[in-house]
């Protein structure tokens, strides 16, 4: 077989496939639920009813998706200059780490909460600098590097727990101390549990898609990520804006743990994320790394995680069946991406 | 042809190929047979469909329609390793061989049973000891192919074949890369081949090349079969009106006083690039309303030169000189800025972004001046005109300023890069093979623009591995060898045959003397 | 320092050295023959999980050890297989599809985890591997204790790397899996199935990669835990770097970096240990693995055609 590019391809292929993904799915997920079994169509109806189904659901759904459109967003932004960051878990965890180290009272003026946030960003960003220098100056695969640095910064972090960043009221638990008021997000509307960090990642992903859509370092992080050796030869320097895009998608992971810890938790635990600087890639190959469609994915991404949780709990169908779902998805997803483009013909 | 060659066997028989891709039809019922101990020159321009009638005949492309026989057995369609046991040997345009490995491992993959349990290395090496004798291809068989020279490629790729028992040998542009010389030892060895009974089909789109090697020439054009001559009663000009359907003609280049030199090189040395050298003590000046006129084989320090002029480099040692001053601060940035025009060798993969549009493609180098943004923010909009002034300036034929790079012929896309180029109005202009690959109107058309730049004042350096190019468009030429540049020749002042010396390498010792 | 020394002279850390380097031996000499055909594997941590937790629900349930093993490799080599058909030939991003299959096998291996045994709370345990009483050798002091007290699934993990380079380098077969990662232009030219090498080497691969996975809960522990391959792959991932794509060079990589992972271990038993947090030695590895690579940096010599997708008709 060979793969034969279409010139212009129709409507109804760019469509068909991407639905029949979905729908590959759908059969995938009913399969699971089969053989957990359970009934499929309830299994799928209680995903849908957990996720959606409640405004509790709904605030509990939109609140998972707060970090998932930041982490998805810093994974797009690299994705697109073809900077691989598996590191966005990391880089959340620095973000979380500026978030504690000014909010617990180092600050105290009300310009605590911007100061922080600028801090969470720097500390993701400086997070990726590291191995976006060494891909740049040594050749070292930055895929490696960063998912190593996950677990360290992990350690770090666990260290940082039981150490100096330890909570004397926290009962031996490793946590950290509870952020003072002014350092906590306000809620957008009183009274409902979603906090502004959701509004931030909406403005974040607007400005992110302005600035790859209107701005030259947007024109340039495409250009480099399509064919850096154009690029290099139309006269951008390709090594600096690498480094750019890096210090862009951290700062926005850092953005993801700062807004968890400031706006959801109050304080930072190890259980502070469970994945999202990974599941961060999921939500961005699923956004086709497109800047607004990041926070349609992470929607999509969060009610899965949120309503597979509560269909667990009733139907007791593992709640890992999300993530074997959101595999599931990717991987048909970016095939069915590639049949929009090129068909299939024999010789 | 003798009588006995005109009665001997048909090895191999085309029957009315037909393959279309999209709404291209790259072969049109194309027919075509070989006999026994016979050269057949393809003969065609770029995109008249012999490198895909030769895939298919090899097994790479499955044809639509039609059937390929060879010693009278039906070829089953799309198995390259059928073709190869049936006996035809293909040496591609583009060397199918692994660098890493020796060449005798490149020699010797796929000959014997993946699940065989060790390599008959003694075996295979004394059989391509006598293939080399016999055939006059001398290598090094323990040599990593890395390191070898183009000619030394070349003659492991036809090894190859004759390691396999090829029949039938088929030669895709295979003097494109070679000196005049070297042509002539692979036309040595193919009479050889062909004495002992080989077959041979030869593309090329060289006329007088076609006219030493082949019995017969079947001219290709537009993927279909336009005539079928015996070389022995033809000449250049009718192959030539075959093979474009009209009459060829070069576009006149009067010679005029040449002005002040805009760029120099004095003494420029660079580092090698593993098997490929950098240059050596390169001495070298463009001069306004001149064309330099840069011949030689590629791989002998054409990248290294051009990369300085585009600002990709510096050079190790010696001097790069802009207009009176010699450049330190240097990037290609740099090089636009100080009105450089850079046509790059390669317009796919250098001086286009297949995925982006003609408006990001167009603004791809200026996108930082005033005109296209302000303080970092893009103005789309005078972008597109700026592309729209290109496509209607320079005649690029495509939908609109938003449709993909990717979707254009080569020669469309090459008129936008040239118009890029131009569009600052460049003093000095860098052409690095600017019509490889075009046909022949585009070819005609990027010609009679860098003239018309010369015209108006720039200095323009010419790269080219055709020589007849090089010679009806410089005004004065240089030969690259090694990295070594030869003198100056004058326009008219030297013939190809001399060129072929100094492209082989020879000249330089007297050269060196001489200074 | 002196604490090092007596560490390094006893048997017993040279014995959990080789025990440490098994697995990584086994999943690097997987990862090193796709990497060979051209194909990165990123499935390689999940691949590793769902090995380790097939191989010991296997004989959780009854079947023989080296049972447990066959069925950790068919289950890697499913994977494998998944893994090839997105890259080779869809030639799809080859990051994308191994994260992927990573995320898609951990997951797995959870799920089934959670449904086959839904009420356990501490994890519970098989036979593992016995050491291998060899008559003679293993009665030799210190070397017994240090070299021939390992079980029969290490001294596999040695004989698959010595296979491995003795397929690359001495068979036609191990030829065209180089060349296909060096030109597979030049496989193409030659008769042979680009497709075919390549799916096949991810397909062995991602095989031995599983058996990787098992070694860990069917000699190392007797355990499943859902933690336990803790970013291994990865590691593995750098040690063919580290390697050079080698596989003599990859497996004193893993011995070298076994070892170092050893010596963690002990010294946080030491006075070193009680005045350092125990996250940094626990950090060792991962940040032996990020210097290995810059190590390397400059000097290996990267299969050509690595993660480059072949596509017959873009010639």
């Amino acid at each position: 077989m060979r793969l034969e590019p279409i010139a212009d391809p129709s409507m109804a292929r760019k469509l068909g496939f991407p639905a029949l993904a979905i729908a590959a799915t759908m059969a995938v997920a009913t399969l699971l639920a089969l053989v957990a079994g359970a009934d499929p169509f309830a299994t799928l109806g209680q995903i849908a009813t957990g996720a959606l189904g409640s405004k509790l659901a709904i605030l509990e759904t939109l609140n998972r998706a707060t970090p998932l459109i930041f982490t998805g967003l810093a994974v797009a932004v690299a994705f697109r200059a073809k900077l691989w960051n598996i590191g966005a878990e990391a880089q959340l965890y620095a973000g979380a780490i500026m978030a504690v180290v000014l909010g617990t009272g180092a600050l105290g003026s009300p310009l605590v909460l911007p100061i922080s946030a600028l801090a969470a960003m720097l500390a993701g960003a400086l997070v990726l600098l590291g191995p976006v220098l060494l891909k740049t100056r040594l050749g070292v695969d930055e895929v490696v590097t960063t998912l190593l640095l996950n677990f360290i910064m992990l350690l770090f972090v666990s260290y940082l727990l039981e150490g100096p960043m330890k909570d004397p009221m926290g009962m031996g638990w490793p946590k950290s101390p509870a952020l003072i008021p002014e350092a906590r997000l306000p809620r957008i509307v009183d009274g409902l549990r979603l906090h502004w960090g959701f509004g931030l990642a909406l403005i974040v992903a607007a400005a992110v898609w302005v600035i790859q859509t209107r701005t030259t370092l947007g024109f340039e992080i495409r250009a480099v990520g399509q064919n850096p050796e154009a690029a290099r030869f139309a006269g951008m320097p390709v090594n600096a804006v690498l480094v750019k895009t890096a210090l862009l998608s951290g700062g926005l992971a850092g953005l993801a743990g700062w807004s968890e810890v400031a706006g959801l938790k109050g304080n930072l635990s190890l259980d502070l994320s469970p994945g999202f600087g990974y599941s961060g890639i999921i939500v961005a190959m699923l956004a086709l790394l497109h800047p607004l469609g990041v926070v349609l994915a992470a929607l999509f991404v969060a009610g899965i995680f949120v309503g597979s949780d509560a269909m667990s709990r009733a139907a007791g169908v593992p709640t890992y069946i999300a993530d074997m779902l959101l595999a599931t998805a990717l991987l048909f997803m970016v095939l069915a991406i590639l049949m929009t483009r090129v068909r299939v013909v024999r010789g | 042809m003798t009588q006995t060659q005109a009665e001997a066997e048909v090895v191999l028989r085309l029957d009315r190929i037909t393959k279309a891709f999209g709404p291209v039809r790259a072969n049109d019922a194309i027919s075509l047979s070989l006999r026994r101990g016979e050269v057949v020159a393809l003969l065609g321009e770029n995109g008249a469909g012999k490198t895909t009638l030769m895939n298919i005949l090899f097994g790479h492309y499955v044809a639509d329609q039609g059937s390929v026989e060879v010693f009278g057995q039906s070829l089953p369609p799309g198995a390259p390793r059928a073709a190869l046991a049936a006996g035809v040997g293909m040496v591609h345009q583009h060397f199918t061989l692994a660098g890493n490995l020796t060449v005798l491992d490149n020699i010797t993959l796929g000959t014997e049973g993946l699940w065989a349990r060790g390599v008959g290395r003694s075996a295979a090496k004394a059989k391509v000891g006598t293939l080399s004798r016999d055939f006059g291809l001398a290598v090094d068989t323990e040599a990593r192919v890395g390191r070898l020279s183009v000619g030394e490629r070349q003659r492991v790729e036809i090894l190859k074949a004759l390691y396999r028992d090829a029949r039938i040998l088929i030669l895709d542009e295979p003097t494109a890369v070679l000196t005049p010389q070297e042509a002539e030892a692979l036309f040595a060895t193919l009479r050889k081949a062909t004495a002992r009974g080989l077959s041979v089909i030869f593309i090329s789109h060289k006329l007088h090349e076609v006219l030493a090697i082949a019995d017969r020439c079947v001219v290709l054009r537009h993927g279909r079969v336009v005539g079928e001559v015996d070389t022995h009663g033809t000449d250049k000009a009718k192959l030539a009106s075959l093979m474009v359907g009209g009459e060829l003609s070069l576009p006149s280049a009067e010679v005029r006083a040449p002005g002040p030199v805009l760029m120099q090189f004095q003494g420029v040395s660079t580092p090698d690039r593993g098997a490929v050298p950098g240059l050596k003590g390169v001495t070298l000046e463009l001069r306004a309303g001149q064309i330099t006129g840069l011949a030689g084989v590629s791989g002998n320090g054409q990248a290294a030169l051009a990369d300085l002029i585009a600002g990709l480099a510096l050079p190790a040692s010696g001097h790069l000189m802009l207009r009176t001053k010699a450049v330190a601060d240097w990037s290609p940035r740099k090089a636009l800025s100080e009105g450089v025009g850079r046509i790059p060798e390669d317009r796919h993969h250098t001086g286009s972004i297949a995925d982006f549009d003609l408006t990001e493609n167009a603004v791809l180098e200026a996108y930082r001046t005033p005109r296209f943004s302000r303080r970092g923010w893009m103005d789309w909009r005078a972008a597109r005109s700026f592309a729209e002034q290109i496509i209607a300036g320079y005649d690029v034929r495509c939908p609109g300023p938003d449709t993909r790079i990717r979707l254009l012929s080569g020669g469309n896309m090459q008129k936008l890069i040239l118009g890029r180029a131009m569009a600052p109005g460049p003093e000095i202009i860098l052409a690095n093979q600017p019509v490889r690959g075009l046909d022949v109107g585009a070819i005609a058309y990027v010609q009679s623009q860098l003239i018309a730049a010369r015209d108006r004042g720039a200095a323009v350096l010419l790269i080219s591995e055709d020589l007849d190019e090089i010679m009806g468009l410089s005004d004065v030429l240089h030969v690259l060898s090694q990295g070594r540049l030869s003198p100056a020749f004058a326009r008219g002042s030297i013939s190809a045959a001399e060129l072929g010396l100094w492209m082989a390498g020879q000249g330089f010792g007297d050269a060196r003397h001489a200074a | 320092m002196s604490d090092i020394i007596d560490i390094l002279i006893s048997a017993s850390f040279w014995a959990a050295v080789i025990r440490i380097a098994s697995p990584l031996i086994l999943a690097t000499m997987g990862e090193l023959i796709c990497e060979r055909a051209g194909v990165l594997n990123l499935g390689i941590e999940g691949i590793m999980v769902i090995g380790a937790f097939t191989g010991w629900m296997a004989v959780y349930q009854g079947m023989p050890l080296w049972g447990g093993v066959a069925v950790a490799m068919a289950a890697g080599m499913l994977f494998g297989l998944l893994h090839s058909t997105l890259t080779v030939p869809f030639g799809l991003s080859q990051h994308v599809v191994g994260l992927g299959v990573t995320l898609l096998a951990t997951s797995t291996a959870s799920f089934s985890y959670r449904l086959m045994l839904p009420e356990v709370t501490s994890p519970p345990k098989i036979n593992p591997f016995p050491p291998l009483d060899l008559p003679i050798l293993s009665d030799l002091p210190f070397l017994g204790e240090a070299i021939f007290s390992q079980t029969a699934l290490t001294w596999a993990a040695f004989a698959v790397a010595g296979l491995v380079a003795l397929v690359l380098y001495r068979t036609p077969l191990g030829l065209a899996v180089r060349a296909a990662g060096e030109n597979p232009a030049a496989v193409e030219a030659q008769g042979l199935s680009v497709t075919g090498l390549r799916m096949g080497a991810v397909i062995v691969g991602s095989g031995l990669m599983a058996v990787g996975g098992a070694f860990l809960t069917l000699s190392a522990f007797s355990s499943f835990f859902f933690e336990m391959v803790n970013g291994r792959g990865w590691i593995c991932v750098a040690l063919v770097v580290f390697g050079a794509w080698k596989p003599g060079k990859a497996v004193l990589g893993a011995i070298l970096f076994a070892a170092f992972d050893a010596l963690q271990i002990r010294l946080q038993q030491t006075d070193l240990g009680a005045l350092l947090p125990y996250q940094l030695f626990l950090a060792a590895p991962y940040v032996l693995s990020i210097l290995a690579l810059i190590l390397m940096s400059r000097r290996a010599e990267v299969p050509a055609a690595l993660m480059v997708p072949y596509n017959k008709g873009e010639r």
